[in-house]
């Protein structure tokens, strides 16, 4: 007997998106498994944060499609994937600075009181906002004194478990996260690798962009490797030296695409002392 | 609020007419109409924008009201209604130059200061408009509270911000105009229609423009062309002496009360103690320095 073959929870093919004269994305292919977590690697300009804003609404393709769950779809605007169960950490771009945690949380999707208080005068349920945005942090165990101070006061780590805590809790289909730890420390690093295991063991896919390896070989299923604008390889990182995997990110080592054999440029590979 | 409370001692110690129910009566009506229109402009610099317009935008909607009512054009309430809406109008197209192009609200409105005013001095002939129906000076009219007179327009304009301030802070709308001050970008990736929202808030700001015409007319009892021509400014001055940091995304609508109450406080004081209005205008802008300075200061300290 043979498992019928999965149905990727999110696809792309060919995706090309131009911003001028630079090309950040060239014909780039994405596949997402249903309860994996992908991390997505490449070198700065790759086409990395590039590839993940067009996959959830925050920019239009120029060419190439994007399928949910075997269907072509196309996302207006990051509304649009939000609704349909996509959540994401933008690189950089997570929080308001100067609301609070709770208003943080329920950005865009704000509880109003029961009754005419929040039909007739738009009332917020502010305490019961702050009760769940509790209960969410508990849950991602991200230790906070204050749900009511300004997010701008928070520690850089404190700040980005606010945005990744959101995202989890309210992703109903898959959590993206471009760079999460890169502002981070260790400790804080590792709190974030904990929120994504718990989501992985919710069922839920992630990807993950990461330019740390400890960080993607510790915790991905699998790997996508984007190279100047493309996939140029997807691993397993139990099949790859850490050091290979490098080797192909940044050129060194290619891919054969017909039968994803690694290929060594010689010369190159020489250099970072493999072969 | 440090500031309003020192210059109030200051200014009763100096002057114990100062202290009188009739004499604060007196300053809520000097500032009531700069108070109403820095509603507006707090909205529009909570999202990190800028209204130059305001004042201009007023007093046209304050000749459409006065000459249309005047006239027998259309019945006083049908002017008035017709103003507010035309105030909006301008408001809206506002925000649709600032978003829609976009440019920045700095030249958009520069230019529709000089546009409104222009048309202003059209529509009106450059005339004043007088011998306004009632219902246009209805809310100069007064009440007793004890032994002192309040005009409904004060009241109207403590309404106002008792609105807005519960917008702000209540209301998901309010949570969005900050989260668009602090960041557009962050505010659309997280799912806010950021255009729609930056239109929005330019044409509410028309809206209360709007009122500050009517609240204009009811005070003077005349559609004066020449009027509100510093009140852009002035607002500002009320905003920033507020608290409202002009990077866009913090501050509060009460803050702006006290801002125009701080200016009120200073001219009404410095009036009766003698000094000359060129003065008063000399200190006022220190002021407003002074406050943009500690916003600077506190924004370093934060970053
Ligand atoms: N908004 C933009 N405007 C112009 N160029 C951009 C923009 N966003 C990305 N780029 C360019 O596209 C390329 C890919 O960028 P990006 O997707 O951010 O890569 P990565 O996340 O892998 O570092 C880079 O050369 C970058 O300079
Ligand atoms: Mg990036």
């Amino acid at each position: 007997m043979t498992e019928p073959p999965a149905v990727p929870v999110m696809q792309a093919r060919g995706l090309v998106k131009r911003y001028g004269h630079v090309t950040a994305l060239d014909g780039a292919d994405f596949d997402l498994m249903p309860g994996e977590v992908l991390a997505v690697i490449g070198d700065n300009g790759a086409g990395k944060t590039s590839l993940i804003k067009a996959l959830t609404g925050a920019v239009q393709p120029d060419e190439g499609e994007i399928l949910l769950g075997g269907e072509p779809i196309r996302f207006r605007d990051p509304l649009d994937a939000r609704r349909r169960g996509i959540e994401t950490v933008y690189q950089d771009l997570a929080v308001a600075a100067s609301l609070d945690i709770a208003s943080n949380m329920f950005l865009g999707r704000e509880i109003r009181r029961p009754g005419p208080l929040g039909t007739i005068f738009r009332m917020l349920d502010h305490k019961r906002m702050r009760e769940e945005s509790a209960r969410h942090m508990a849950e991602l165990k991200i230790g906070l004194r204050s749900l009511t101070q300004p997010v701008e006061s928070l520690s850089g780590g404190q700040r980005q478990g606010v945005a990744v805590a959101r995202a989890v809790a309210w992703a109903q289909h898959v959590v993206v996260m471009d760079e999460p730890t890169a502002a981070l420390g260790v400790k804080e690093s590792g709190q974030v690798l904990d929120m994504i295991r718990r989501v992985r063991d919710r069922g839920l896919p992630v990807i993950l962009i990461s330019h740390n390896m400890p960080h993607v070989f510790e915790i991905a299923d699998r790997i996508h490797v984007q190279r100047l604008g493309r996939r140029v390889a997807q691993l397993k990182p139990g099949d790859h030296e850490m050091a290979e995997v490098v080797a192909i990110m940044t050129g060194a080592l290619r891919v054969d695409a017909s039968d994803e054999t690694v290929v060594a440029d010689q010369g190159a590979a020489r250099a970072i002392g493999l072969s | 609020m440090v500031a309003l409370l020192v210059a109030c001692v200051f200014f009763s110690l100096n002057n114990e007419q100062f202290l009188s129910g009739g004499n604060f009566s007196l300053i809520i009506q000097q500032v009531m109409v700069v108070g109403t229109l820095a509603i507006g402009q707090t909205l529009i610099i909570l999202t990190a924008g800028i209204d130059l317009s305001n004042g201009a935008i007023m007093a046209f909607g304050g000749i459409v009201m006065a000459k249309l009512a005047a006239d027998g054009v259309v019945p006083p309430l049908v002017a008035i209604a017709l103003g507010l809406l035309v105030c909006a109008g301008f408001g809206a197209v506002n925000g649709l130059l600032v978003t829609a192009i976009p440019l920045p609200p700095f030249i958009v409105t520069l230019g529709m200061l000089n546009v409104v005013f222009a048309l202003t001095h059209i529509f009106s002939g450059d005339q004043t408009v007088v011998n306004l129906p009632a219902p246009l000076t209805a809310l100069g009219g007064t009440f007793a509270i004890g032994d002192t007179m309040v005009t409904y327009g004060s009241l109207l304009t403590i309404l106002l911000f008792l609105i807005f301030a519960y917008l702000l802070s209540q209301t998901a709308w309010g949570r969005h105009v900050y989260a668009l001050g602090n960041s557009p970008e962050v505010a659309r990736l997280t799912g806010i229609r950021t255009g729609r929202l930056t239109v929005g808030v330019y044409t509410v700001a028309g809206l209360v423009y709007g009122i500050a015409a009517l609240l204009l007319v009811s005070r003077t009892g005349v559609g004066d062309p020449q009027a509100g021509q510093t009140d852009n400014l002035d607002s500002i001055t009320a905003v920033v002496l507020g608290g409202t940091s002009l990077f866009g995304g913090r501050g509060l609508v009460v803050g702006t009360l006290l801002g125009a109450l701080i200016v009120g406080v200073f001219r009404n004081g410095l009036q009766l103690m003698g000094v000359p209005s060129i003065y008063q205008t000399l200190i006022t802008g220190v002021l407003v320095i002074l406050a943009v300075t500690v916003d600077q200061l506190s924004r370093r300290r934060i970053s």
